[in-house]
């Protein structure tokens, strides 16, 4: 039995010592040392910073640029689940029981087709989407202003939309949710397709139009599957850095697009490492409390069910 | 059975495809714009968007390969991803296999622990990180860079590889350990087979995960040669002035979305399988 016990004890250093001191050291380590120095006043190289209490955290109260930003951040974190769902709710509603309804409730023909290219945006890298869309955008030759043009709004072809404070954010909001409709809709399509099809007959009998039927049937029985949505596009709303640095690199016009992340990094880059940090655990805590939040209230849902 | 379909449910159907067609038509119209401004020079995209290519420029693509770049930032993908997608789900799936199948004393904690690391967001550990990786000398290496990216996807794969292996069957494994198999031919022989189908969804989307990442490289990765290609592309695109070379960022940016497109169109069965698998539990 000695052999079993030092084979045991081999089993475990390698299948749990190996990979958490590797998960500790770079992951857990950098995190709580995070919360300690977002109270110094470390910059540079220095290699004893200051401890300096919560001075980094009043002084983010007085920064107009980080309340700029954190407001981008909250317009992103509400707007884009909201878009994306909506647009990828109806999609695969139109998908799944949009079809002609000639005996059993059905799908429109060619569901597998949309279904397919609704997805080709995940498969491309953030940095990728930014770059496409910045051309897209471009005012010399890009595609949305050829396009105007070519229908007839010759007045709105030569529109610089991500040079324009009034429009940036809101172009940068399309090109996001462009990149995750398919996906949600892919998972939207998957849930309905666990919903019994007696309910949509049912419902269709007692005469619910294709509007009423997707609100009140398709939505409450894939709640959990909205709620996941939500968290997660209100998170990408909260860090959005790649595509920022691509379409809104300096925080675009007037900082009309300058979030939370991109103002950390640019603290990082000129060495204020204390009051990066700090706005750092500040969005950590953001983050958390919106996840909890719709987790709190996708229960209240429930009960209310 | 079959009822005529009335006015009204073709109506329906009509207005679905409609809406459907214009949506398909967003996706793929600067998807297709893309590839044939790849094929244009530079100054003709600035010109006509919408003309095809009067001469098809394939130099575009000799250029973006070599003169750009993207050969070696490729290179340079595949070597990083590739080895932490590897080492990821091997350690990923030790780690769920024990915490799922064995009891002992700190194992909730250490599944909360990893937990943790998915719950907060890689920018609030980010400063420290370039900090950890300069002391150790991993700054700016291979090495350093995969290591990261193996430690940032572990507790997504923690965690959903160790619903899978709860859902295994015992007797398997008490037939396993009566034939005298220990507890790493176990591991290997009997368990990780069984859990083919979670390790493929997971190992997508930590493909997906990896392959999309730039906020890590950008600061843990500063030697332009050995830049991955979100790097490489990040520094053509934000150059500014007349002499961008349009011509080959539209060829450097097909390069780089057409493999991962292709694959997903051929394997698009499965993978979608694995979708929504991995995402709902």
């Amino acid at each position: 039995m000695r052999g079993r016990n030092l084979e045991r004890i081999s089993f475990f250093a390698v299948f749990l010592g190996l990979p958490l001191a590797l998960y500790v050291f770079f992951v857990v380590s950098p995190i709580l040392q995070a919360f300690y120095y977002s109270l110094t006043d470390w910059s540079g190289y220095d290699a004893n910073p200051g401890f300096i209490g919560m001075t980094n955290y009043a002084n983010l109260l007085h920064d107009n640029l980080f309340w700029t930003a954190l407001r981008n951040n909250a317009v992103l974190a509400v707007v884009l689940p909201v878009v994306t769902i909506v647009l990828a709710l109806a999609l695969a509603t139109l998908v799944t029981v949009g079809g002609s309804s000639r005996g059993q409730t059905r799908g429109v023909t060619g569901a597998g087709v949309y279904r397919v290219v609704s997805f080709f945006p995940y498969t491309i890298p953030a940095i990728v989407t930014g770059i496409l869309w910045q051309q897209v955008y471009s005012p010399q030759g890009g595609l949305l202003n050829g396009f105007l043009s070519a229908i007839g709004f010759d007045n709105l072809a030569n529109t610089p939309w991500l040079g324009d404070p009034h429009l940036a954010l809101g172009a940068i909001i399309v090109a996001i949710v462009w990149s995750f409709v398919g996906f949600y809709m892919v998972l939207f399509v998957a849930a309905i397709k666990g919903i019994p099809a007696e309910i949509y007959e049912a419902s269709r009998l007692d005469g619910a139009g294709s509007l009423r039927t997707a609100v009140q049937i398709t939505v409450p029985l894939i709640r959990d599957n909205i709620n996941t949505a939500v968290v997660y596009m209100a998170i990408l709303g909260l860090d959005a850095f790649t595509y920022m640095a691509i379409l809104a690199p300096t925080g675009g016009p007037n900082n009309q697009a300058l979030v939370v992340t991109q103002y950390l990094y640019s603290n990082f880059t000129t060495a204020k490492y204390g009051y990066a940090i700090a706005m750092g655990v500040v969005l950590a805590l953001v983050t958390l409390l919106v996840s909890i939040g719709v987790l709190v209230s996708s229960r209240k849902q429930e009960v209310e069910l | 059975m079959s009822q005529p379909a009335n006015r009204g449910d073709r109506r329906v159907s009509v207005a679905s495809h409609t809406v459907l067609t214009l949506w398909a038509l967003a996706v793929v119209l600067p998807l297709a714009w893309t590839f044939f401004s790849s094929l244009k020079d530079s100054r003709s995209i600035n010109i006509s968007p919408f003309a095809l290519p009067q001469v098809w420029r394939w130099d575009n693509y000799v250029r973006a390969w070599n003169t750009i770049g993207v050969a070696r930032y490729l290179g340079n993908t595949v070597i990083v991803v590739g080895t932490a997608l590897v080492l990821v789900m091997i350690l990923g799936a030790m780690t769920a296999y024990v915490l799922a199948r064995f009891r002992f004393r700190g194992n909730a904690f250490i599944y909360y622990l990893i937990l943790l690391g998915n719950t907060f967001p890689i920018f609030l550990a980010v400063v420290p990180l370039f900090f950890v990786l300069k002391n150790s000398g991993l700054l700016g290496t291979y090495q350093g860079l995969i290591l990261v990216y193996v430690a940032y996807a572990y507790p997504f794969t923690v965690f959903f590889l160790h619903s899978f292996f709860k859902t295994l069957s015992q007797e398997i494994y008490e037939a396993a350990q009566v034939d005298g198999a220990g507890d790493w031919r176990t591991f290997f022989q009997v368990m990780l087979p069984m859990a083919k189908p979670g390790l493929a969804s997971v190992a997508i989307f930590n493909f997906l995960g990896l392959w999309n990442q730039y906020l890590l490289p950008t600061v843990l990765n500063p030697n332009k040669n050995m830049y991955v290609l979100s790097q490489g592309l990040y520094s053509m695109a934000s150059q500014q002035g007349y002499n961008v070379d349009y011509g080959g960022l539209f060829a450097a940016v097909v390069i780089t979305i057409a493999p991962v497109l292709l694959a997903y169109v051929i394997f698009q069965r499965q993978l979608q399988g694995g979708v929504s698998a991995g995402t709902m539990k």
